[in-house]
């Protein structure tokens, strides 16, 4: 008996490093946001007062709150959109280069490499309307360019840099998806006679979509969560608010506004409308998925 | 035997002694490049030139960094004995008792020589209760002046840096005239543009005489007839050309470094950088009013940072804090540090001392900061403005004052705007603190 008594525990200790983890770095600070945005609280900390769905309330009498989640909305789907696309028209372009493969290859995979704030502070910089060389080649073709002013083309700049990066992650992932899609079948399909458009469209997509829809859900998520860099090294959700993204904003209310209530129950809002956005995901969107 | 118990005590007092010999104060401030290894400089020098004590200079980031970090490590009782703290950040921290260590009372519990009257009372108004006790110390103040561009002028005919609003838009008619792209830019536009606005014309910025006199029921101001006038006009200017938007804080600067802008309204702090980055002959005047408002104008309100003391120190730290605060004061510090970094000298021995070693003549200009400061004796509208989460209705001044350049707003409707939102945050900040 005592031979299988260890086994019982094992795994449950193998697990256990993992479990600290999770607890300390996620559930311990996840059930601090939990409670603090049902207090409201000074700056130091120094009065707590219980005021029950006070912070919620607040938060959707907000119209600022509101505008917050449509800049999200269009943030996040314009990113996860075109670099999306960008990076399968990429993938399927390297994927038939013969001649110095491994260079386009390794060159596309780059930009991943760089910190989000840095892939922010340079496209900052080139879109610069006083200096920047992008924002003055535009200025000579007769488009006015001041993201400081212009909350339209903000959301263009935010997009552009939070998308660039993107695009190596979802290049990786797609090129992979093509190199595992059997030669023979697009071969058969040639010597049927179907154009290369139409043996993209009608095989490999397909066979590709395991992979989109993986990408479309991590790059959602992304968008939501992880751009915080290149927001913040940009346009900081100026002007006018056109670039805060809920992520921003909960940073900026909690952070730099001091109002940790208020700032905590935005967070949970968040966390709700991702976990939601995740499961109408996996319940309408996989079921066109064909594995 | 004797003996023996004497060098036991002896050795023993010597070993406490060594113990104690240097108190370590940490000191978290956000003095970044040049200033901050002068910032350095002046601390190694306090450090040298005692063995009491020992001050730790921390360089945290910018100013809401430096304030954010102190407060989260306040939380966790990891706090600094000093924190640099920039001008809108007063209200939170003076709002914050149970966490501050009010710098009269520390000086007079420690018995470190302390006189308020040394100080410029438009710099410590800023930082004071209404009994007039000074809450922080100020460490580096500036205020906002005008830069121009000689060479420009030169060429567009003009003599004389322009005094008034009506002059300003005169003088870039002529400058437009003669080639330049645009006559001025502004940089911090709610500090410069509104908040110092109202302080010249002896307009309240907000109610409650501009948040002093409690937090209760405080209320912004700033749409007034003045204010929309003011920005109705830079509205129009925008259209002719005379004046041109480049962003939030001094971000707009380099309009002036490239000589598209031949005037700029900024921060007295920036001559250093001025000094550094302009190619061409630049002055210093000082900030403009409108002389169909007012005969003369009040002077400017401050901006830069405050030194503030944090409670949950040892009694031999706070004489360390109060001995550097003495320090930092002193004439030879104050000259040395307004001199280097183009901050106002917060005492008036620095002033004099500055003038005495004839800095003012060798760079001209320098002093007009320090002028303007001090030309008038404060007003309750000119005292400075002590707002609740100020940080954050400086972002809605900046968007709504954007709104307004991009032409989505009219100058009446942005600012009414701003209002009604910036309420909604200091109704948010005095329930907190109630």
């Amino acid at each position: 008996m005592s031979v299988y008594f260890p086994q019982k525990k094992l795994p449950y200790l193998l697990v256990l490093p993992q479990l600290i983890i999770t607890a300390i770095f996620f559930l311990w600070p996840a059930g601090q946001a939990f409670k603090q945005a049902f207090y409201r609280e000074d700056a130091f900390g120094l009065s707590q007062t219980f005021i029950g769905f006070g912070n919620f309330i607040d938060l959707f009498q907000d119209p600022l709150y509101y505008k917050s989640m449509g800049v999200t909305m269009v943030f996040s789907f314009s990113v996860a959109f075109f670099g999306i696309a960008i990076a399968l028209w990429l993938a399927v372009m390297a994927d038939r280069v013969i001649r110095g493969k491994m260079v386009y290859q390794t060159l596309l995979v780059w930009p991943y490499a760089v910190a989000p704030a840095l892939a922010g502070v340079l496209w900052w910089i080139l879109f610069d309307p006083n200096i920047g060389p992008i924002a003055l080649f535009l200025d000579r073709i007769g488009i006015h360019w001041n993201h400081f002013l212009n909350g339209d083309q903000a959301m263009i700049l935010v997009v552009i840099a939070a998308t660039w990066k993107q695009i190596s992650y979802n290049f990786l992932f797609f090129l992979a998806g093509l190199q595992a899609i059997p030669r023979s079948l697009i071969e058969a399909a040639a010597i049927d006679g179907a154009s290369p458009f139409k043996r993209f469209w009608d095989i490999v997509f397909p066979l590709l979509s395991p992979t989109t829809f993986f990408l479309l859900v991590v790059n959602l998520v992304y968008a939501f969560f992880d751009t915080f860099g290149v927001i913040d090294t940009t346009t900081q959700g100026g002007p006018d608010g056109s670039t805060n993204t809920l992520v921003y904003k909960v940073f900026k209310d909690g952070f730099i506004g001091l109002d940790s209530g208020g700032s905590a129950a935005q967070s949970i809002v968040l966390m709700a409308i991702v976990g939601l956005m995740t499961v109408v995901q996996f319940r309408f969107i996989e079921r066109k998925v064909q594995y | 035997m004797r003996k023996l118990t004497l060098a036991m005590a002896v050795l023993g007092l010597s070993l406490s002694g060594s113990s104690f010999a240097t108190t370590e104060i940490q000191w978290w401030h956000a003095m970044g490049g040049a200033n901050g290894e002068e910032l350095n400089k002046i601390v190694k020098e306090f450090n040298d030139s005692q063995d009491k004590y020992k001050v730790d200079p921390v360089f945290k980031g910018n100013y809401t960094e430096t304030m954010t970090s102190a407060i989260a490590a306040f939380r966790a009782h990891k706090q600094p004995a000093i924190v640099q703290v920039f001008e809108v950040g007063t209200a939170s921290m003076m709002a914050a008792k149970g966490a501050i260590y009010p710098v009269y009372k520390l000086m007079k519990d420690t018995h470190e020589p302390f006189n308020p009257k040394d100080y410029l009372s438009s710099v410590t108004g800023y930082y004071s209760d209404l009994q007039g006790n000074m809450l922080s110390m100020p460490f580096n103040s500036s205020t906002p002046v005008l830069y121009y561009n000689k060479d420009m002028f030169k060429k567009a005919g003009i003599s004389s840096p322009p005094k008034t609003w009506e002059e300003v838009a005169a003088d870039s008619k002529k400058l437009l005239a003669s080639g330049a792209k645009c006559g001025f830019t502004t940089g911090w536009q709610s500090w410069v543009q509104l908040e110092n606005l109202s302080a010249r014309h002896n307009v309240p910025f907000a109610s409650n005489d501009d948040g002093f006199s409690g937090i209760k029921g405080t209320k912004l101001l700033f749409n007034g007839p003045l204010q929309v006038m003011h920005i109705t006009k830079m509205h129009e200017w925008q259209k002719s050309g005379i004046f041109s938007y480049g962003g939030r804080r001094s971000d707009s600067v380099p309009m002036f470094y490239s000589q598209q802008c031949a005037m700029y309204t900024g921060s007295s702090s920036a001559y250093g950088g001025m000094v550094k980055n302009a190619k061409f002959d630049f002055g210093v005047s000082s900030l403009p009013y409108w002389a169909s408002e007012v005969k003369k104008p009040n002077n400017t309100i401050i901006g830069g940072a405050s030194l503030w003391v944090l409670r949950g120190k040892s009694k031999e730290q706070y004489k360390a804090v109060a001995a550097f605060l003495h320090f930092l004061s002193t004439p030879k510090i104050q000259a040395e540090w307004h001199q280097f970094t183009g901050y106002l000298p917060i005492t008036h021995a620095a002033y004099e001392l500055t003038k005495k070693e004839g800095f003012y003549k060798t760079h001209p200009g320098t002093d007009v900061a320090v002028l303007q400061m001090t030309a008038s004796k404060p007003t309750v509208n000119s005292r400075g403005l002590r707002l609740g989460n100020f940080v954050q209705i400086r972002d809605v001044i900046n968007s709504a004052l954007e709104s307004v350049w991009s032409g989505q707003a009219t100058p009446q409707a942005a600012l009414n705007t701003a209002v009604e939102r910036g309420d909604v945050l200091l109704r948010k900040f005095a329930r907190a603190h109630q």
